[in-house]
């Protein structure tokens, strides 16, 4: 879950896996890199782009700082 | 959490979910004299308040019922001496503690301990960009400049900050001017909060109301602030009722998501339930809040959709905003099950456009 007032997001699987890397020092590329490895399953390219839109939609809903 | 404690629905009934917020009036007490202020014209008294050991008990029941987020307000909450007691005990009970202030009376020094005693969040009103207007409107003087103090403290402590702008007649041309404010002090996001018209608010209607060329106005800034703050301010904000085409999706649905505790310890559908007659609302002081969601009258009255009648029992629209709000319905067409006059759908919708059309510019009747 994330919070922020009066709002509730809940996070999905795929968003927990990648909110669980953001450690505040990890960059970018390694979050991608971990994911790729973790989940070999999972196209590149496709982590790529789930990635940058959660990431994205957080700093525009001021949840998270780039 | 007890799973076994989740609210169960009695054969029948509509299906009874969790609430996920809880509005807590700790005191109708407050410095400031707002003239849209939501509390009810009747207001509870110092010694009708709940005592702390009651509050604390509130947020243990709140929590096991479901209540994930909780709304530290009043009044200005920091009128009860027990604020940061309070504030620690919503936050042993695992909830999300967020502090509604008008950021007067509110010291840096009790700030800080709210933070210590983990607080999560801070919602701080700002009445106008310009400082006498402000305080005017607050019917306090020095109000504007002790609020920004308290919002740079906020920030400060790195707790996140919200703005609410309650936006009127006298205020709405610097909605962008608002928007900036609430980028220079640091704040992550923004109310644009029209007034809605309960309460003290409702008695200052002709005073407040908006014209609709300013309305249209504001909402074209608001699109324009949003591309161009993007990622930088969060701006909530939605059409105001009398100008508005659907109703609004009041408190997310009746006895759905939210609940609200007067001072006094009535517990409500929302903050202006008590204006509809003939509700009967259940107290904390007698019964614990797994039992007044599911089984008090005034959370049954409006629960689901069987109370409807046309054009809602039968809308596509029936599970997206409910009919929209009972109290509104109930004071513009004297009936709380008709359809929000608000919509458009509603017979009586003529009635709101003839309403916002009354605009006089008399001296405010503030919230004494």
């Amino acid at each position: 879950m994330l919070f922020v007032s009066e709002r509730v997001f809940k996070a999905d699987a795929i968003a927990v896996e990648i909110l669980k890397r953001c450690t505040g020092e990890a960059t970018f590329a390694t979050i991608v890199d971990d994911l790729a490895a973790a989940f070999p399953a999972a196209p590149r390219d496709r982590i790529l782009t789930d990635v940058t839109a959660l990431l994205r939609g957080l700093r525009d809903k001021r949840l998270l700082e780039l | 959490m007890n799973v076994l404690e989740r609210p169960q629905a009695k054969a029948g009934d509509p299906p009874l979910t969790s609430p996920l917020g809880m509005l807590a009036e700790l005191t109708h007490r407050c410095p400031l004299g707002c003239p849209y202020c939501s509390n009810p014209l009747a207001l509870d008294s110092r010694q009708d308040e709940l005592d702390t050991v009651t509050w604390e008990r509130v947020f243990r029941e709140a929590s096991a019922l479901g209540v994930l987020q909780v709304h530290l307000s009043g009044g200005e909450p920091a009128s009860r001496r027990d604020l940061v007691d309070l504030t620690a005990a919503a936050h042993a009970a695992g909830l999300y503690a967020n502090l509604i202030t008008s950021g007067v009376g509110l010291t840096a020094k009790t700030l800080a301990a709210l933070s210590e005693a983990g607080l999560d969040h801070v919602q701080v009103s700002i009445q106008d960009s310009e400082p006498a207007s402000a305080d005017h409107i607050a019917g306090y003087r020095g109000a504007y400049a002790r609020k920004r103090n308290l919002a740079a403290e906020v920030v400060r402590l790195g707790l996140p900050l919200t703005i609410n702008a309650v936006m009127h007649r006298a205020n709405i041309d610097r909605v962008s001017a608002m928007v900036e404010l609430a980028l220079a002090l640091g704040a992550s996001r923004i109310e644009i909060a029209h007034v809605q018209y309960y309460g003290w608010a409702l008695k200052n209607r002709a005073a407040l109301m908006p014209t609709p060329e300013q309305v249209a106005r504001a909402a074209r800034e608001v699109e324009e602030l949003r591309q161009r703050h993007q990622g930088r301010i969060v701006i909530d904000a939605v059409v105001p009722d009398y100008y508005a085409r659907y109703p609004k999706p009041c408190v997310g649905g009746w006895g759905r998501r939210s609940l609200n505790i007067t001072p006094a310890g009535r517990v409500l559908p929302c903050h202006a339930a008590e204006v509809i007659p003939g509700l009967e609302f259940w107290s904390v002081r007698d019964h614990t809040l797994a039992d007044i969601w599911r089984e008090s009258p005034a959370f049954r009255a409006f629960r689901g959709s069987s109370w409807m009648r046309e054009p809602c029992a039968s809308c596509a629209r029936r599970e997206l905003d409910f009919g929209g709000c009972r109290c509104q319905a109930f004071l513009l067409t004297g009936d709380a099950r008709a359809t929000d006059p608000v919509c458009h759908l509603s017979p009586d919708h003529e009635l709101v456009a003839d309403l916002a059309a009354v605009r006089e510019d008399a001296p405010y009747a503030y919230r004494r």
